[in-house]
């Protein structure tokens, strides 16, 4: 057993765990947050996506001992003062989900490749997508929810600008 | 799905990564994790002692110096990929390094672990070894000639860590990659470069351990066109067969990605 110590939406968090607790059951076991999904538990599905230190990571293949010190972002912790975040509103307003289930991996590697490349195309954000899947095979309204979601934070940007 | 229990220690240095090694017989390094985490939790490897080592600064670096982009041991694949200095010197490293897995895995496997583990369709391996790479340990230096022993082996000896790899930049130099749809594994990826030291061309997926082709380097020392390799075949015998594809069909990728790679380099 090892104490553990990090952030999670912003908030401190120190746990005893077992070493060989994965970061999805310390989330969703230990913290009971239960918007990280596991899908696959294989690393292919993306289901499990949470960010760390700032970067999309499968939270089913990292030890929650790896996460000592860091900053970890779950799907929980995207909307701010019971507003959605842009991401978020732009999946609602295009159908960017089916049945739901990869839908908080989906939301955190569009936040994370939006942040990382700004507005994309269609084609650019399919590369972006190829480690989540969507077993609706919904992905045409998760590619223009994106699309719509990287115009939207990039005119939000500008109008800061 | 849940791994055997097992002890973690965290590295600071290479120095503290080698005794803890020394202390743990059967214990592991972890760096990204990306394989052996998976590996773990089907229960394929049950390691008592993990010894990270991935947030060891010593080993996470990108330096660009005396003709040779040095990659440090901790640097991850996402790092390679997005360098700038890695762009210019040898666009074909940071390409190939921009097709391992997806953007998550990208972010937490390192350079050093997949050179460690030469996974036979594992990306990485085919760079080291068609730029004539040198993997730096923490007690040697290893050509990249003598490191690729045999599937999922290396000349890496016991407590060995590999702490950087060293590139000389080529003149030219493109990997081309087939991958798998679903996992993005290269069914076949060939690297080819021409380097002050002449052509290598290496091959990764198709076979249990990442080789080289010397007659497509001999052809393509004298003319470095995809003509010059189109009618150079390798052979079935010992090629991987599985249900993505079969020995012969893994033996003809061969020649279409180094035509395709030495169209993009020349």
């Amino acid at each position: 057993m090892t104490v553990v110590s990090m952030t999670v939406n912003e908030k401190p968090v120190s746990l005893d765990v077992e070493d060989r607790t994965l970061l999805v059951y310390f989330l969703r076991e230990n913290m009971r947050l239960t918007g990280t999904h596991i899908g696959c538990d294989t690393s292919q599905c993306g289901a499990c996506v949470v960010h760390v230190n700032g970067k999309a990571v499968k939270s089913c293949t990292m030890f929650a001992v790896q996460a000592e010190g860091a900053k970890v972002t779950t799907i929980e912790g995207l909307a701010k003062d019971g507003k959605l975040h842009p991401v978020q509103e732009a999946f609602r307003d295009n159908h960017g989900l089916q049945c739901g289930f990869c839908t908080p991996g989906m939301i955190m590697t569009a936040v994370d490749m939006i942040r990382r490349k700004g507005v994309m195309d269609r084609e650019t954000i399919r590369h972006e997508l190829e480690g989540n899947i969507c077993r609706c095979t919904g992905y045409v309204n998760i590619v223009s929810a994106i699309e719509d979601a990287s115009k939207r934070i990039a005119g939000a940007a500008e109008k800061v600008a | 799905m849940i791994t055997y229990p097992f002890t973690y220690r965290r590295a600071k240095s290479i120095a503290e990564a080698e005794a803890m090694l020394k202390a743990a017989p059967e214990g592991k390094l972890l760096s990204g994790g990306q394989t052996l985490i998976a590996a773990m939790k089907m229960r394929l490897a049950n390691p008592p002692e993990l010894i990270d080592i991935s947030g060891i600064k010593e080993l996470d670096y990108i330096r660009v110096a005396n003709g040779a982009v040095a990659i440090g041991a901790a640097t991850t694949h996402w790092e390679v990929a997005t360098s700038a200095d890695v762009a210019k010197a040898i666009p074909a490293l940071a390409h190939l390094a921009s097709l391992i897995g997806d953007p998550a895995v990208r972010h937490k496997g390192t350079i050093g672990g997949s050179v460690a583990n030469n996974d036979p369709a594992a990306d990485y391996p085919s760079a080291v070894l068609a730029l004539g790479a040198t993997v730096k340990t923490n007690r040697r230096s290893i050509a990249a000639d003598d490191f690729f022993t045999g599937m999922f082996s290396t000349a890496l000896e016991e407590n060995e860590i590999v702490t950087e790899i060293s590139f000389p930049i080529p003149e030219k130099a493109a990997y081309k990659k087939f991958p798998n749809p679903a996992s993005r594994y290269a069914m076949v990826g060939v690297f080819a470069a021409r380097t002050k030291n002449g052509v290598r061309v290496a091959v990764t997926g198709a076979a249990p351990c990442v080789f080289r082709v010397p007659e497509m380097e001999a052809a393509l020392a004298k003319n470095f066109t995809p003509d010059a390799v189109a009618n150079i075949k390798v052979g079935a015998d010992g090629m991987n067969s599985d249900i993505h594809g079969s020995a012969e069909y893994r033996a003809h990728l061969v020649t279409v990605m180094a035509k395709r790679a030495v169209a993009e380099a020349a």
